[in-house]
């Protein structure tokens, strides 16, 4: 790849999956964000949920054949349909996990709650994974590993469809910010107890935001399956621990903010992309795979810079 | 008055770790029945829970639970004391690993080891890590809560990258490479002057390998408890509890709060890298793979099951979430032994589990059977998930708080309080 390239289009071809890589990262940290934001708990069940989904999907799509069956009408129409039923499915799953297992700890310390949603990780992850490891399960992804060229630069079509999804959800998302239970999401963030004096069903926003957060684990998972990344087109374990890597970007942009969300994400991305393209002379000294780490590196040192991230409110310390 | 509970006339007799004659006779008892379980002794083999523990195959699974006990002793130090919670755990437990194999290891063409005795790289492999674990402080000291959670996280994954760069130390390849065995040396002589790592005779005893690895383990283990139930003791542990109950009330009150977290990190840390050492050469060779996020999700739900901030709790907890791999491993074998035979519930049995090829139910015990019917290993992973987050839910102060419990109800007995 590199070596045929002139640099201009190495930079395009870098730009562009910067692009789909860090907007991964921007759909992946919305999610955290949106149930931090609701439950004060960072839900590490995240990357599990995202393998859950993708493999819903594949049933769906693959086994069940479900929008192909009734509906004539292109292929990638269909996909498009087996998505949005793959999100609503890991959304329902968001609301059980939600109803039984965070619901009963609101007010409880926030870490108790963190580690709960740690052991959701364990259990859900070890079976999601189990499910998907006996035989590659296939996503049916209609533009598989199609590429077009810019100039001489090489572009998949997926990182366009990773582009455009995340535009689309983070426009909804701003948009939903602004209706009355977006307001109302918002002022439970701010406030649990004062948005409930306010006559707001808290539940309900918790509700929402977990299934919501879990509908875009499921995309971000489903996004980050397709052919350029790891995992080629298949659900397979390894959805389970992109999530992780999402994290950098939650942090460098600050938990509790969706502007947060979507810099962060971009930013982690690019660097991490970047770091990937230009620093592979010194692959001998920083060793193989090295760009997956880099995530991890920045946000040491962003840390060490902004404790509450870029866009993140901070803590307000009182005794 | 002398000898009542809770009935306290100086502030030494408050501090006091035994403070009542009956825990100090059961402690030197207890201590007595542990030191003595795996050896074929008339009374103590009497004793059912015991005379199992001490048992050659049920031992190993008891050294292990040994070192993770020294581990999650540190870790309560860090978490439960001083109320910092870490994800990184296991991070340090290889630190100390790595160094322990860069030390004692043995040196060849591709790989890096000094060949040193026990007696240096077993305090080098702790002092290394708490060297680390400063290092690691100031980023740390400035974040609290969840974002302290997430950075340590990120140390994990940090540290599974820098072993892959050093192969030199880590080996190459997923294997791992071997570390150097449990034997006391002087210096680089041929036989060792105590070995921990093979059968041999003692006093009047023949004393197999695990039986001596679990003796000098459960020294070492006393030893730290000791150590961590006596930090608590300290000025350092005070201030330490007070930044856990109220990190600025802690600053006011004159607690220098970045110099006490620093010292916390660097005692978890110590604990760690010990632990990490000892387990590493117990088992011999480890993947670099083995010190990640789901080992120190371990120590994180073993301070949770057991309790935080006890060192009871700890060991509890240790006990609890060891054994618990093994015993659902051993109830799935009883169950399938149930399934095949006559018995009243075999047919409940042989609806759960799945026998041979291509029979109902939900789990087998064939461990190349991966998707469905769960295997009996991934059984036990998602039983360890769901038991954290049940203790959780229903009893967030663990097994001790049980304990407490228990104990409360018997004190008042027969009246309820």
């Amino acid at each position: 790849m590199l070596f045929a390239l002139s640099t201009v289009d190495t930079f395009v071809q870098t730009f562009f999956k910067a692009m789909a890589l860090g907007s991964l990262y921007a759909m992946l940290a919305l999610g955290f964000v949106l149930i931090f934001k609701a439950t004060q708990t960072v839900n590490f069940a995240q990357g599990a949920i995202a393998l859950t989904g993708t493999w819903f999907l594949s049933i769906i799509f693959i086994d069940w054949d479900v929008p192909g069956r009734w509906l004539p009408g292109p292929n990638y129409m269909h996909w498009v349909i087996a998505l949005l039923l793959a999100m609503a499915a890991t959304a329902v799953f968001g609301l059980i996990i939600e109803r039984l297992a965070i619901r009963p700890m609101i007010g409880e310390p926030i870490f108790s709650m963190a580690v709960i949603t740690l052991g959701l990780e364990v259990a859900i992850r070890v079976v999601a994974s189990d499910a998907v490891s006996l035989t590659p399960r296939i996503l049916g992804v209609p533009w598989g590993i199609q590429t077009f060229k810019i100039g001489e630069a090489v572009v998949s079509w997926s990182y366009i469809s990773a582009i455009v999804a995340t535009t689309i959800v983070f426009l909804i998302t701003w948009r939903f910010l602004k209706t009355r239970t977006g307001v109302a999401m918002r002022a439970t963030a701010f406030d649990q107890e004062a948005a409930l004096a306010q006559g707001i069903n808290v539940g309900r926003i918790f509700a929402i935001a977990w299934a919501a957060g879990a509908a875009l684990a499921a995309m971000a998972g489903i996004f980050s399956s397709m052919s350029p990344w790891a995992a080629a087109g298949t659900a397979s374990r390894e959805g389970a621990f992109f999530a992780f890597r999402a994290l950098p970007a939650v942090i460098v942009g600050g938990l509790d903010s969706v502007i947060g969300a979507l810099v962060g994400g971009l930013l982690i991305g690019f660097m991490e992309i970047f770091a990937g393209q230009y620093l592979s002379g010194y692959v001998g000294v920083l060793g193989v795979g090295y760009q997956q780490v880099v995530p991890y590196v920045v946000m040491l040192i962003a840390l060490l810079i902004k404790p509450y991230g870029l866009f993140g409110t901070e803590e307000v310390r009182r005794v | 008055m002398k000898g009542r509970p809770n009935l306290y006339t100086s502030y030494q007799g408050e501090t006091q770790l035994f403070s009542t004659r009956t825990q100090k006779v059961a402690i030197v008892l207890f201590l007595v029945v542990l030191v003595l379980m795996p050896f074929d002794l008339p009374i103590i083999d009497k004793i059912p829970f015991v005379r199992f523990l001490g048992d050659n195959t049920w031992l190993r699974v008891v050294n292990r639970m040994l070192i993770f006990c020294i581990s999650a002793l540190g870790l309560n130090i860090l978490s439960g004391v001083a109320g910092q919670v870490s994800l990184g755990h296991g991070f340090f437990m290889g630190v100390g690993a790595y160094t322990a194999v860069l030390m004692g290891g043995a040196n060849t063409s591709s790989l890096w080891g000094w060949g040193l005795p026990m007696w240096l790289w077993l305090p080098a492999a702790g002092a290394v890590a708490a060297g680390v674990g400063i290092l690691v402080a100031p980023a740390a000291v400035r974040v609290r809560g969840l974002y302290l959670a997430i950075v340590t996280l990120g140390l994990v994954f940090i540290g599974l990258h820098l072993s892959r760069i050093f192969t030199e130390i880590a080996g190459p390849g997923s294997l791992g490479r071997k570390w150097p065995k449990l034997q006391f040396r002087i210096w680089k002589e041929e036989t060792p002057l105590i070995d921990f790592s093979d059968k041999g005779h003692w006093f009047w005893f023949d004393i197999s390998r695990n039986q001596k690895t679990y003796l000098l383990l459960l020294g070492l283990t006393v030893l730290f408890a000791l150590a961590a139930a006596n930090i608590g003791r300290t000025r350092t542990g005070r201030a330490l509890a007070a930044i856990r109950d109220r990190d600025v009330a802690a600053e006011i009150m004159g607690v220098p709060e970045a110099k006490y977290k620093t010292i916390a990190f660097a005692i978890s840390s110590f604990y760690a890298g010990v632990a990490g050492a000892l387990l590493a050469s117990m088992v011999g060779q480890m993947p670099p793979e083995f010190w990640d996020l789901i080992l120190s999700v371990e120590f994180v739900a073993i301070l949770l099951i057991g309790g935080m901030g006890r060192v009871s709790g700890v060991l509890y907890g240790t006990f609890f979430v060891v054994m618990s791999h093994r015993l659902v491993e051993e109830v799935v074998k009883w169950a399938s032994r149930q399934a095949e035979g006559e018995g009243t519930f075999a047919a409940l049995w042989d609806g759960l589990i799945s026998v041979e090829n291509g029979d109902f139910g939900f789990i087998t015990l064939s461990e190349s059977a991966l998707g469905y019917p769960l295997p009996a290993s991934a059984l036990d992973e998602v039983i360890y998930g769901l038991l954290i987050v049940v203790f959780m839910l229903f009893e967030p102060l663990g097994l001790y708080g049980i304990w407490i419990k228990i104990r409360n109800y018997w004190k008042g007995w027969p009246f309820s309080y």
